[in-house]
């Protein structure tokens, strides 16, 4: 009874719900089960991070937790909400509303100004131009790149690049911040600019924070770690991990 | 956002979106020349047509003279007899056109009262002829000496080359008239003409003695407004000069119709008679009715006269209407596909970029859209470079372009001025083609202009919702995936 209740406030308290997601990729003959069969719960303020070998299924799984994608099979509950059931438009929404994202690439418009970027994370909410430049301009001054509002991408080195991605990705204040190897692009000191603007940005405002990573000193920062190994959890990882760190960061945010 | 974002990828694929603009800049500025100018060769033709013919006239009827009919073939200059040797002479002569009979007066009123016939008038062209001079001394004949001349169309039998004659001056004046029916001048052979000095006939001068001239002749003759000229003898007050359209076959004097028939003894008649019909749909049975009551007239239609219309005007038209027609369509199909293919191909090079959109939450319709305004203002781009491409070749055309000449076969149009009469020419007249020339304009109107920036804006909506179709295909996910 009592193991019961536990599990029930556990699960209120989650943001995230996965259970047996799969990812069923076909390309001619051939199927690839990039996700076989995720059970994943994430809960709200938690800095995660999902670590695995190329071709596990860290990136798929990601655009499943960001609404890029569908699973194939399986739930996925956001905020009671499955994702599985949502169309285009529900999800768009969901994209524009709940959710940031960090590319390994950074995914800039090449010939957007900095602050043009940022502002098109706003673009779909619609609101009024000087709101939406006012707004770009607080983000960009959040990640110590006001004076550089007026670059273009290929005008800023790589961390500034990556962090005009991070404020386009703050400029909404989403609930959940997804990024996928953001420091794979980088050199050592750059990353730990980006991922101590990051820990930092998610310690302020008790945000999610998803990383994908193959940088174990990057892994090391979060307070949870999970493995993946051809579309699986690997789950003595994950409680080990989970064990030592998230408990006192989630009760802490 | 939406304008800032397309005017900075254009910016950056600034030779694509020149060479896509450019593409449909020689694709419409094909189309805006070459329509000037067809447009230039029919208003050339419409010219040819309504100088031949008048404006406002739908057929003409006239009757093409046997050989020996129409006008006296004799000028009535017998050799000379003994007493008129070296005697001076002075003579008039107004004859009917030749080549064309004449037909009875009330020929104008049978067809005028025919069904779908709105108007009829009829008119008489004559020539008058003007000879003065001496008449020949046979040298060696039985006449008193003295100085021998003889004129050089009838040379002496029998003359000595020593006794080789000298020259007597024979002056010989010709002049075209018609004779017009003063009630309707809108029909007829004055219809296209505009007075330019002075006035017009009024339609109570049936029979007064006045008289218009084309500009041409009063310049060449130094007449003016007020002028008095002799014609058969008689004296007609000029009262306008009267302009026709270049390349016109006018006469050279015009004169109340009754006048000209007195004159030249054809009381009665006419020979040439201006139908105009009640729509140019009835044409065609305008037409056959006539030649059910006139079975012996020519009939001729603006078609017929168009049809016949040969010499570089009608290669000029069949130029614009095939190998101008078709380049036009062909390059405008070329840089429709160069948009659409440039379009799709750079759009396929932002799958990352689009993907990023996406995966911020932007909507297909949005990215479409953003596709399509770019591919809009390249279009509006092309049509306005094309436009100002077709005016300078339309310009271009109508500066270098040669006079271009009509011919028509003149069996039944009318003999042109100045053409003497004289018995053996009249065959000779009567099949002689005639010639028109008229100076090719392309004219360019706000409408072509219209045509042109929408078929430009056409193509860059083509080749836009090509791309935009192939930009919404687009996954959010890709943005994680494609690496450029
Ligand atoms: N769109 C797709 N179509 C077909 N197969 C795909 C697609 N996306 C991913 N896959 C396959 O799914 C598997 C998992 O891919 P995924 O990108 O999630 O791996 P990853 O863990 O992110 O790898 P990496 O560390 O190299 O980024 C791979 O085998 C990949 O080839
Ligand atoms: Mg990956």
């Amino acid at each position: 009874m009592t193991v019961t209740t536990l599990r029930t406030l556990e699960e209120a308290s989650m943001l995230y719900h996965l259970t047996g997601v799969t990812k069923r990729y076909t390309q001619g003959r051939k199927t690839i089960d990039a996700l076989a069969g995720i059970d994943l719960q994430i809960a709200d303020g938690e800095f995660l991070v999902i670590q695995g070998s190329t071709g596990s299924g860290k990136t798929t799984l990601l655009q499943m937790l960001g609404a890029l994608d569908r699973p194939t099979s399986g739930s996925l509950i956001y905020e009671g909400r499955d994702v599985a059931k949502l169309g285009e438009g529900d999800l768009g929404e969901l994209r524009s509303h709940s959710y940031g994202f960090v590319f390994q690439s950074f995914n800039l418009i090449p010939t957007l100004t900095a602050q043009e970027n940022v502002e098109t994370a706003r673009v779909p909410w619609h609101v009024r131009g000087d709101e939406r430049r006012r707004r770009a301009m607080e983000a960009l001054a959040g990640v110590n790149l006001a004076d550089r509002a007026r670059h273009i991408p290929s005008e800023l080195s790589g961390g500034e690049q990556q962090r005009v991605a991070i404020a386009r990705a703050l400029v909404r204040e989403p609930k959940v911040i997804l990024a996928d190897e953001p420091t794979g692009n980088l050199d050592e000191r750059t990353r730990d600019d980006i991922i101590g603007l990051l820990e930092e940005l998610w310690r302020e405002r008790g945000q999610t924070l998803i990383v994908v990573t193959h940088d174990t000193w990057v892994a090391g920062r979060a307070s949870r770690r999970i493995w993946l190994e051809a579309g699986r959890l690997m789950p003595d990882e994950t409680a080990e991990r989970s064990a030592e760190r998230s408990a006192a960061e989630v009760v802490l945010a | 956002m939406f304008f800032t974002y397309i005017y900075r990828e254009l910016r950056r694929r600034h030779r694509q979106a020149l060479l896509t603009a450019l593409g449909l800049a020689v694709g419409v500025a094909l189309v805006v020349a070459v329509s000037a100018y067809a447009g230039g060769v029919s208003n050339a033709q419409d010219e040819v047509l309504h100088s031949l013919y008048g404006v406002g006239t739908d057929i003409t009827v006239s009757q093409t003279a046997k050989l020996g009919e129409g006008g006296p073939q004799q000028f009535g200059m017998q050799p000379p007899s003994e007493a008129k040797r070296g005697k001076t002479f002075n003579r008039d002569a107004i004859t009917a056109s030749p080549g064309q009979q004449a037909l009875a007066a009330s020929k104008v009123q049978t067809i005028a009262g025919l069904d779908g016939v709105s108007a009829a008038v009829g008119s008489l062209s004559l020539s008058s002829i003007h000879v003065q001079g001496k008449f020949a001394q046979i040298s060696g004949g039985s006449s008193s000496g003295g100085s021998s001349s003889s004129s050089s169309a009838q040379p002496a039998a029998g003359a000595t080359p020593q006794a080789a004659p000298s020259q007597a001056p024979i002056n010989v004046s010709s002049f075209s008239i018609s004779g017009v029916d003063v009630s309707d001048l809108e029909l007829g052979p004055l219809s296209s003409g505009e007075v330019t000095t002075g006035r017009s006939f009024t339609t109570s001068e049936t029979n007064a003695n006045v008289a218009l001239v084309t500009k041409a002749y009063a310049k060449q003759n130094s007449l003016a407004v007020g002028d008095l000229k002799k014609i058969g003898g008689v004296k007609f007050e000029i009262i306008g000069i009267v302009t026709l359209p270049s390349g016109s076959t006018s006469s050279d004097l015009y004169i109340p119709l009754a006048r000209a028939q007195k004159l030249s003894d054809n009381s009665k008649k006419v020979n040439q008679i201006y139908v105009r019909a009640d729509s140019a749909e009835s044409i065609a049975a305008v037409k056959t009715e006539i030649k059910t009551a006139l079975p012996k007239a020519t009939v001729t239609t603006a078609q017929d006269l168009a049809d016949q219309v040969s010499g570089s005007l009608s290669s000029a038209s069949s130029l614009a209407d095939n190998l101008g027609k078709w380049l036009a369509v062909a390059a405008l199909v070329a840089a429709f596909a160069v948009a659409s293919l440039l379009t799709v191909s750079a759009v396929s090079r932002r799958v990352r970029e689009f993907g990023t959109l996406k995966a911020l939450g932007w909507k297909s319709r949005r990215i479409v859209g953003q596709v399509l305004g770019e591919s809009m203002v390249t279009g509006l781009a092309g049509g306005v470079i094309g436009v100002a491409l077709g005016i300078a070749g339309a310009r271009l055309i109508t500066a270098f372009s040669p006079a271009l000449k009509a011919t028509m076969g003149s069996t039944t149009a009318q003999v042109g001025p100045g053409g003497a009469p004289g018995g053996g020419m009249i065959e000779a007249l009567g099949n002689a083609a005639q010639t028109v020339t008229v100076q090719l304009a392309a004219p360019i109107s706000l409408n072509l202009v219209l045509l042109a920036v929408g078929l430009a804006l056409a193509g860059g909506l083509l080749a836009g919702a090509l791309g935009g179709w192939r930009a919404s295909r687009l996954r959010p996910a890709d943005a994680l995936r494609r690496l450029d």
